[in-house]
């Protein structure tokens, strides 16, 4: 009897977890319609995949939503289960405008051959099928990091994010350098696979379990009578170095600019988000289990408690983050290729973001997923706007092509220029007030010395971020622009529009941004102490409510 | 009514903004002209009704909308009769910046008039802020519209001048917004809920932070508003941006823009660590002298007369920031006088050189000369706003500059007027030299443009005729309408400085209210910084339940 009582307890969070992760159940799905849509011999067929793709996306957002009002948010048994409602929805979201971005970029020049009939149909070609399928599996992936109970399945969403990456990367546009990009992408991935999967195998050595509520116990009562075991501490160090990779944050960034700039702009505005929150949302997962409170430090004779993280894995964060801000935003500097600088600004962004999450997970963690909203959109809008013009066919590079944008197409300039004042963190636009959540999180968390250090360096990323403005808004068109030019499809300007505007907007809802990423940090009991956590607890309680008086 | 009329002094430019950037270009600079002769006749209602002229509180005029509560922002505004006089300044500058525009510019004229009205708008949200959000958004803003006036409308160097602009003024206030975040979270620590309203956090600051904590605050808002005062390592934007901004936005950049980084000191830096501001006084009013001397000697070798007024700039804002650091309510008054003056008089040479420039496209002194010959109207206005600006009598420099010297020769620790200070007959005497050398160069300035035989660039013989613009040899109509209701309110209040001396003095003995008790434990210790309070620095001290004596220690050590 004993047994099966212990039966029915696993089956009820397996139920439930499973009902939750019906979004990204639904996005595979859709890769694989999408990859069997993109072999058809039908043009017409070929050409929906973009919008088979956002269907589906749009499909899990509305899944999500459904999903996670139910009562199995409560029954999972995860350490945080409300951050997938937020963190799926976001993700979905800004997929959408990702697929918009890409449009038709991929195959376009093969389609064109087909369509003139200087080639012959061939299966073996197409990619836009695959490029899309892997799009959706990526994102799937991001999504299920968040629901990850063990670190089995933490490492398998982390590999589900990546490995379609490299794919993307390589089929992102038909150069030698996107191969050469997705190579080295490819390899220092599974060089940081491999660091966070050894670190992954000390935890469990050091707490014998893979269940991170359990290995949160364990770790918990360890740190009550006389601190967490050294074996945990290396381990834990190992996962994040390892995590961060995704972040492109320093030790692990050097890939970053390469791989920008050699994939096409599409895909680097999604390797700009989505690996990023596939990152910040493992580091919460992982952290979470360490836990922010209750640890001590041996000082002499003294055993004191310390503020935060256990003591050599908050001092690695600290330094990588502040690492992480400053080489991000010297690298940028010195870059003339606006990708190269972007993926120098986008390794600084990730220094903001872990300035969050060292700050904790009652206010930090909100703050961090408050600034992923700001982020996901004026990174979008950017790209979507290099994405809308191409030079001779091939994509901008340089900072000498976007001069004087604005006499042939103010409306691209301007977005591009709201963007990245957004960016500087200029007030009233959202960027602003991300930073402004994550600086007060970390104040409040007493990490004074690195909300300083954040603050100069947005300072020094104002420098290169204003050439974004300068350059199209202020310069001269010369020869070299003549021939910058609008690609055939209206989708990525359409993207631009809709996420410069957003940039715009934004500030006007702060109050619904900042409660929803505030809710998904809340537990479902809805023992958080802070106000605007209110709302959303009450929220999952009607859900249960209303599901417990069903039938 | 007044919270109304409030929200409409900055809603007022913002839809001029829209209306210009919807109308056709022909219509951009009567929009912008009776847009902003609109908004200087709300500021007059508002000042009209205003309820605090006699005891200087700083009190909203009206519920605050909330924004974003989690962390206690809302868009409240308000404002004490310090800040409502720049207001009054800044609506009263803007038409005439807009008039004088007319003819100067002549491409890209809708961006012009739009970003100048949100610009104007910025500006007012800064003296009109209640919130300390709501002032460093405003406060931060007026950095794009400036920078696209610059970059687009300026001279030959005008990007680097534009992007120099931005980047110090952004560093500086970077660090300006680290230090109200950080009153905040300790405000938000000890009592559990987040606020950023001015008032609450400079109480807080000033009544529970400690001595060390206050030190470091002031600093850190301090970085910001030095550089755009400026204080005199920092200063070096601004001569660049003066030279290469149209007139229109010198006028504005002198007249107003300046008096943002003097207002933030008076109303944020000041009020909220005094501690901060006891031990650093004698700094600052070093930089003030090195900055006044420093730059009155530049101005005495300028061969450029606009750069000449700019570099004046910088000087005699070194002279209010010294009757500021005072500590008394004679030099803050004559202080806040000194913003004003300042503005007016110095807003008004800009024009005077633009006109000039407008007419012979050159502002070297070299080149030109005996302009009474030519332009007596405009020789009038020139010595006249001149004589202002070095501080004659009678006229409305005079009284700032004389209370600002008079606070600091009386800044003395055991001074009888009630308030002890740290300054003394010393630093005022020696900061009046700046005045000898400021007649110096204004009265050299004035012999090489006015006075002597007449010199005109030589391809401009017969220049003036011709141009679409077709300028009078002399000035017009338009241009004495512009210059004129300034010269009235020169005089005016050269005359009569007694209502705004009244209304002035509340308002300064409730910024300085904390200080005379501290500057006395100043005067005796030698210091206010106790080593006990070293050990706090920096660290979340009620982050933990647990506090223990070494927690301190230890969560510093974490955090390395």
């Amino acid at each position: 009897m004993d047994s099966m009582a212990s039966l029915t307890l696993a089956a009820a969070p397996m139920t439930a977890k499973l009902t939750l992760i019906a979004p990204e159940i639904l996005l595979f799905i859709g890769s694989v319609v999408v990859a069997v849509l993109g072999l058809s011999r039908t043009p017409s067929v070929r050409r929906s995949v973009p919008f088979v793709t956002a269907l589906f996306l749009v499909g899990s957002i509305a899944v999500t939503a459904f999903v996670y009002r139910s009562s199995a948010v409560a029954e999972s048994g995860l350490l945080m289960p409300m951050l997938g409602g937020f963190a799926k929805a976001l993700i979905a979201s800004i997929a959408v405008f990702l697929v918009m971005v890409a449009g038709t970029s991929i195959d376009r020049k093969l389609e064109e051959a087909f369509d003139s009939g200087r080639a012959a149909f061939d299966p073996i070609r197409v990619m836009r099928g695959e490029f899309f399928a892997f799009f959706l599996l990526a994102t799937a992936g991001t999504m299920l990091i968040a629901n990850a109970s063990d670190l089995i399945w933490l490492f398998l969403a982390l590999e589900l994010a990546s490995l379609p990456t490299y794919v993307m990367v390589a089929v992102s546009r038909g150069t030698r350098r996107a191969q050469e990009a997705a190579v080295k992408y490819f390899f220092l991935g599974a060089l940081s696979a491999a660091t966070f999967l050894y670190g992954f195998s000390l935890l469990y050595g050091a707490t014998g379990t893979l269940e991170l509520s359990t290995m949160r116990d364990t770790l918990a009562a360890y740190a009550a009578t006389g601190g967490v075991p050294t074996l945990a501490i290396i381990g834990g160090v190992l996962a994040v170095l390892g995590i961060v990779f995704k972040l492109a944050a320093v030790p692990m960034h050097f890939y970053a600019p390469d791989v920008y700039e050699g994939a096409g702009a599409a895909t680097t505005a999604f390797l700009g988000f989505i690996p990023k929150v596939a990152g910040v949302l493992a580091l919460m997962v992982l952290l979470s289990v360490f836990g922010w409170t209750g640890h001590t430090v041996r000082d002499g004779e003294q055993v004191v408690m310390l503020a935060g993280l256990p003591l050599p894995l908050s001092a690695v964060l600290w330094m990588v983050a502040v690492l992480t801000m400053t080489l991000g935003n010297i690298g940028a500097l010195l870059q003339r290729n606006v990708k190269r600088m972007l993926a120098y600004s986008s390794i600084a962004q990730s220094g903001y973001l872990l300035v969050g999450i060292i700050a904790g997970p009652e206010a930090g963690f909100d703050a961090v997923l408050f600034y992923l909203i700001g982020y996901g959109v004026m990174n979008t809008a950017i790209f979507a706007v290099l994405a809308s013009l191409e030079r001779n066919g091939e994509e901008v590079e340089t900072l000498e092509d976007l001069s004087g944008l604005r006499t042939r197409h103010p409306i691209l300039a301007w977005m591009l220029a709201i963007s990245a004042i957004s960016l500087i963190g200029i007030p009233p636009l959202i960027g602003f007030f991300g930073k402004l959540a994550i600086f007060s999180a970390a104040f409040e968390a007493g990490q004074t010395q690195l909300v300083i250090i954040a603050a100069v360096n947005s300072a020094i990323g104002a420098f290169y971020y204003l050439q974004l403005v300068a350059v199209p808004m202020l310069g001269q068109p010369n020869a070299r622009t003549d021939s910058v030019q609008l690609v055939p499809s209206s989708w990525p300007r359409l993207a631009a529009v809709v996420c410069g505007l957003g940039v715009l907007a934004m500030p006007f809802a702060l109050q619904q941004l900042v409660s929803a990423a505030a809710s998904s940090t809340a537990p479902t009991t809805g023992d958080k102490p802070s106000a605007v956590a209110e709302p959303a607890s009450t929220e999952a309680e009607q859900g249960l409510a209303a599901a417990e008086t069903g039938p | 009514m007044l919270s109304t009329l409030t929200l409409l002094l900055i809603l007022g430019p913002l839809a001029a903004a829209a209306a210009v950037a919807l109308a056709p270009a022909r219509l951009s600079k009567w929009i912008a002209t009776f847009g902003s002769l609109g908004v200087f006749a709300v500021s007059l209602a508002v000042a009209w009704i205003f309820p605090h002229w006699t005891d200087g509180q700083f009190a909203p005029s009206g519920a605050g909308l909330s924004v974003m509560p989690s962390l206690g922002i809302s868009l409240s505004l308000g404002t004490d009769s310090v800040g409502l006089m720049l207001v009054l300044l800044t609506t009263f500058l803007m038409p005439l910046a807009m008039i004088g525009s007319f003819t100067a510019v002549k491409e890209r004229v809708k961006e012009y008039y739009a970003w100048f009205m949100i610009l104007e708008a910025a500006m007012l949200g800064v003296f009109l802020a209640r919130d300390a959000i709501v002032f460093y958004t405003a406060y931060e803003f007026t950095l794009v519209p400036m920078y696209f006036l610059i970059a687009i409308y300026g001279g030959a160097e005008r990007r680097s001048a534009s992007i120099k602009f931005f980047l110090y003024t952004f560093f500086g206030s970077m660090l300006t917004l680290a230090g109200v975040i950080y009153i905040a979270a300790q405000h938000a620590l000890a009592t559990g809920s987040w606020s950023f309203d001015l008032q609450v956090l400079a109480n807080h600051c000033s009544q529970e932070m400690t001595n060390t904590q206050q030190y470091w605050v002031f600093i850190l808002l301090m970085a910001g508003f030095a550089v755009k005062v400026p204080f005199f390592p920092v200063h070096t934007w601004l001569p660049l941006a003066h030279d290469q901004a149209p007139t229109a936005g010198s006028v504005i950049l002198a007249g107003t823009l300046l008096k943002l980084g003097t207002y933030g000191v008076y109303r944020i830096a000041l009020p909220a660590a005094p501690v901060g501001g006891v031990e650093l006084d004698q700094f600052f009013a070093i930089l003030c002298i090195i900055g006044i001397l420093n730059t009155a000697l530049i101005c005495w070798v300028q061969h450029d007369a606009k750069k000449l007024i700019a570099y004046s700039s910088v000087s005699h804002l070194g002279f209010c920031m010294l009757g500021l650091f005072s500590l008394n309510s004679i030099g803050a008054t004559g202080s806040v006088m000194y913003m004003i003056n300042h503005g007016l008089s110095t807003g008004a040479l800009f024009l005077c050189i633009g006109m000039i420039y407008e007419r012979y496209h050159t502002k070297d002194m070299d080149q030109l000369g005996g302009l009474f010959k030519k332009m007596p109207v405009w020789s009038f206005f020139m010595v006249f706003f001149t004589l202002a600006s070095l501080g004659l009598p009678g006229l409305n420099g005079f009284i700032g500059e004389f209370l600002c010297l008079m606070g600091a020769f009386t800044a003395e620790p055991q001074a009888q007027t009630g308030y002890p200070g740290l300054l003394g007959p010393w630093w005022a005497l020696v900061a009046g030299l700046g005045l000898v050398v400021a007649a110096m160069y204004l009265l050299i300035m004035l012999g090489k443009l006015v006075w002597g035989p007449l010199r005109e660039p030589h391809d401009h013989s017969h220049g003036h005729g011709h141009g679409e613009g077709s300028l009078p040899k002399d000035l017009s109509a338009r241009e004495i309408g512009i210059l004129v209701p300034l010269a009235v309110v020169c005089l005016a209040i050269g005359f009569y400085p007694k209502p705004m001396l009244e209304a002035i003095s509340p308002s300064v003995d409730k910024v300085l209210a904390n200080y005379p008790k501290l500057v006395e434990q100043y005067a005796e210790n030698g210091t206010l910084l106790t080593p006990a309070d070293g050990a706090a620095q920096g660290v979340a001290r009620a982050a933990l339940d647990t506090t223990t004596d070494s927690l301190p220690a230890a969560t510093e050590n974490a955090a390395r």
